[in-house]
């Protein structure tokens, strides 16, 4: 485990220099947050019936969601992937370290630093803007029930991460479901609208699916727009994911694995 | 007249400090600071029609600074340039032309297409006459020897074989001078050989003047008869390799092999160094001093000789030495 | 003249030919393209289900300014990556060698990389305008279709200019261009919407200074009949199309000063 602890602690450390992309990631954020805000002030502005989120908590929502904009897996670990791409993962075998715990741990590290590059300078900076603009600041109780579910959507996102290296090794198949999850991830995850203003059958669906629990969970527990009674039942469903999809990206390893000891690379 | 005329040339880059930290990298977006180097201080130099000249220096002395200086992509501070009696910078278009550039580290063909095809979007950029295409190509292609793998894509081809084709595609268009950075870089033995061959032959028998860039010593002392040293952005020698030798140590080396086991033990005046390597004993000597015909009549009067010969320093040697010398 | 536009169609055919080497790559390329942006058509479904209309504007009309934009900025980033990926180029020393070579800068960064992927967004674009053009009932006569031909050209023209001029700062600061994004990919998100929603400020900057609102906003309410909205006078409402191609000379003669500096640094 610690081995683990470290090599994460090393790409940490690592990813922490990459500074540049990170202002122009807070600018493009920063804009992107900002259209979004004036578009629901113009769409709230003619609601006739109450909505499942109020504007305030919607303009909170744009602006975390922006923040952790890097937390979500848009991308394999590159590095990995051209290992795999370039015939090399049987080199990778001769290291007494598992496989995927080491892929696991890099993940966490690709998705904690960029984010944490942007999203308090991010935050700092919106927090000037003038109310109706600006994000709320969380309750306690919401704080209390933020920092869990963040925790668990890295790990959970990291486990994403994995999966999309670990489908490198179907190679043409594989970059077709590659191409396909950020798509997926988009709009289910809430990066793109509030998952509240989702229609209603489809909220109840995606409630369970592994997306909300990447982005929209914890943001919506710092809006305040879900309780802390709720909980239990959302970091249920987190854990549930996050083990999942462990198990589906083990065997799936095991199984390439093998066949690629067998053919010799 | 000189086909090429470098002439006081300055050029100086200012060079971003870098600062560390999130804020600092925050604020360098908008404001910087700023040191000054000098790439090129004041150079001159002077090169005739159908000369192939060594350019070389080590890393940043500002050998790239003057060939992008050259071929009209880069504006000196001061200083005076005519290529073929333009000034590049000024009349880049027309300039290019009859320039040929190739860059050992970087590809200018279509990586994923057949090698054919870059060159015949070259002869529509370079508006080549159909006729004129054909002939060069053709002419080329078999100096070279590159017809085998003229349908295979570029990024399938080995580095000696893709830097082939390079240098047809820097000569596609017949120009008048050539530019070589760094030609042979990576190449096994035999493709550097070819590459050598051929540099040769364009110089002698289409008197295309070249001017060559690299590391590679084997490369100057094979193809240049002038080599013209910077270091620092100044000019430090221009001249022939004999020049340069007799300007930076006359030192000769004789290599002999005498009977197994036995030591040799030379105290003569003159002699510099005696080492031995692989049973072989090489005697490093200042022929002002001693000469070689004495020295060699005094060891094959005391030892039993079974073969002897002098060499001069190897010219990477007199180029390091060289370089010590100038502290560069 | 001739001669560039024969070379400009070589340079689209390699391109195009490069591509293709890698066929399975490219079909889905472009599905995850398609899909990619079609989710933010299907997000936008979702908030008019929610909220039943923007400040006035139906999802159909909201549909034909979507429409138009992403037609033309899909067009634009095709023809235009050489613009958009010009850092890489600069830093790679590949503009050195598009220097060394006797034809316009211009027309061999345009030529270096034609995305055929790109044809995803444009799908999907042409496929909103589609949807809402029916739905609108819209007659399309002659004159409508050739308004609307010269509108979408008059985007990718545009959009060119605006990337010729997120490159022309990578000249100055190669680190600058990422922010420079937020211009292209941040005004195609903004003209996603009818530009009377927003705030007076934000409109005078997408008129005045990149004139984005010359792309979908005043022609979509030509073709809506609606161009009471502005106050802007008719007859520029009318050729909004051609602001596009001042705005691309415009941008071109910017870029060459970008030029002038790069060669006299070499950065």
């Amino acid at each position: 485990m610690k081995s683990y602890l470290s090599i994460l602690k090393i790409r940490f450390l690592m990813l922490l220099q990459y500074r540049v992309p990170a202002i122009a990631g807070i600018f493009t954020q920063f804009f992107f947050g900002f259209v979004r805000i004036m578009v629901f002030q113009a769409f709230y502005s003619n609601a006739v019936t109450v909505q499942p989120i109020s504007l305030a908590q919607t303009v909170t929502y744009i602006w975390i969601t922006q923040a952790l904009f890097r937390l979500l897996p848009w991308e394999g670990d590159s590095e990995v992937q051209e290992i795999i791409k370039s015939g090399n993962l049987a080199y990778e075998l001769v290291r007494p370290l598992d496989l995927y715990s080491l892929w696991l741990f890099r993940a966490i590290a690709q998705r904690l630093a960029p984010t944490l590059l942007r999203s308090i300078p991010l935050i700092l900076i919106t927090s000037l803007l003038p109310s109706g603009y600006s994000p709320e600041l969380p309750s306690l109780s919401a704080f209390l029930s933020f920092i869990p579910t963040l925790a668990l959507a890295f790990v959970l996102s990291a486990t994403v991460t994995v999966l999309m290296n670990i489908f490198t090794l179907w190679t043409i198949s594989g970059d077709g479901i590659n191409r396909t999850i950020p798509a997926l991830v988009l709009l289910f995850s809430g990066s793109l609208i509030p998952i509240p203003l989702f229609p209603n059958w489809m909220q109840n669906i995606l409630k369970y699916m592994p997306f909300s629990g990447l982005l929209d969970t914890p943001v919506r527990f710092y809006t305040g727009n879900l309780p802390i009674s709720e909980l239990p039942p959302y970091i249920a469903i987190q854990v549930f994911w996050i083990f999942a999809l462990i198990i589906l990206g083990r065997s799936l390893l095991v199984i390439k694995l093998k066949s690629i000891v067998v053919q010799g690379g | 007249m000189a086909q090429i005329l470098v002439e006081d040339i300055t050029k100086t880059f200012k060079v971003s400090k870098r600062k560390e930290g999130l804020l600092n990298a925050f604020l360098s977006v908008f404001r910087r600071e700023y040191t000054t180097i000098k790439a090129l201080d004041s150079i001159s130099f002077k090169i005739d029609e159908g000369e192939l000249v060594g350019y070389i220096g080590p890393n940043g002395a500002g050998k790239s600074t003057t060939i992008k200086i050259l071929s009209g992509i880069l504006v000196p501070d001061s200083g005076d340039c005519r290529v073929l009696g333009r000034i590049p910078w000024k009349e880049r278009i027309e300039h290019v032309r009859d320039v040929g550039v190739v860059f050992g580290q970087r590809t200018q063909l279509w990586w994923d297409l057949p090698v054919i095809e870059s060159f015949e979007l070259l002869k529509d950029i370079y508006k080549i006459k159909e006729n004129e295409y054909k002939r060069a190509l053709e002419e080329l292609i078999e100096v070279l020897n590159i017809k085998s793998f003229l349908d295979i894509p570029v990024r399938q081809l080995s580095l000696g074989q893709r830097m082939r084709c390079e240098l047809v595609a820097s000569l596609i268009h017949s120009p008048s001078i050539l530019f070589l950075d760094e030609p042979t870089i990576g190449l096994d033995a035999v493709s550097k050989l070819a590459i050598r061959e051929f540099i040769k032959r364009i110089n002698v028998e289409k008197g295309t003047t070249i001017i060559l860039t690299t590391h590679d010593m084997d490369d100057i002392e094979s193809l240049c008869s002038r080599i013209i040293i910077i270091g620092s952005g100044k000019i430090l020698y221009d001249g022939t390799i004999e020049g340069l030798r007799e300007k930076v140590s006359k030192d000769r080396i004789l290599i002999i092999d005498i009977e197994d086991g036995k030591d040799l033990n030379l105290r003569l005046d003159g002699i510099k160094s005696v080492n031995n390597e692989n049973s072989r004993w090489y005697i490093t000597f200042d022929p002002e001093k001693i000469s070689p015909s004495e020295l060699i009549f005094k060891i094959t009067n005391a030892y039993n000789v079974k073969d002897l010969f002098v060499e001069n320093p190897p010219i990477e040697e007199i180029i390091a030495k060289f370089y010590l010398e100038q502290k560069i | 003249m001739l001669d560039d536009v024969r070379l400009y169609f070589r340079y689209i055919g390699i391109s195009i030919k490069s591509q293709l080497q890698y066929k399975t790559s490219f079909i889905l390329l472009t599905i995850g393209n398609f899909l990619l942006t079609f989710m933010d058509f299907v997000g936008i479904i979702f908030l008019f289900e929610r909220f039943g209309s923007l400040k006035g504007w139906r999802l159909e009309e909201l549909a034909l300014f979507y429409g138009i934009i992403h037609t033309s900025f899909a067009i634009s980033e095709a023809f235009s990556r050489g613009f958009d990926i010009f850092d890489r180029l600069v830093r790679n020393g590949n503009f050195d060698r598009i220097l060394l070579r006797p034809r316009s800068p211009i027309l061999q960064i345009l030529g270096i990389d034609f995305q055929l992927m790109r044809w995803g967004r444009f799908l999907q674009g042409f496929v909103v305008l589609i949807y809402g053009l029916i739905h609108l009932g819209v007659m399309l006569d002659i004159f409508k279709i050739l308004f609307l031909v010269s509108v979408i050209i008059g985007g990718v023209l545009t959009f060119s200019g605006i990337f010729i001029l997120q490159a022309t700062l990578s000249f100055w600061s190669v680190q600058s261009l990422e922010i420079a994004n937020s211009f292209s990919y941040g005004g195609v998100e903004l003209a996603s919407y009818p530009l009377s929603i927003y705030p007076k400020v934000f409109r005078e900057i997408f008129i005045f200074i990149i004139p984005i609102a010359f792309i979908n906003y005043f022609p979509g309410l030509m073709i809506l009949g609606k161009e009471g909205l502005t106050e802007i006078p008719r007859l520029i409402l009318y050729i909004s199309p051609i602001i596009g191609s001042i705005f691309f000379y415009i941008s071109c003669k910017i870029w060459y000063i970008g030029i002038r500096h790069y060669s006299s640094t070499g950065s």
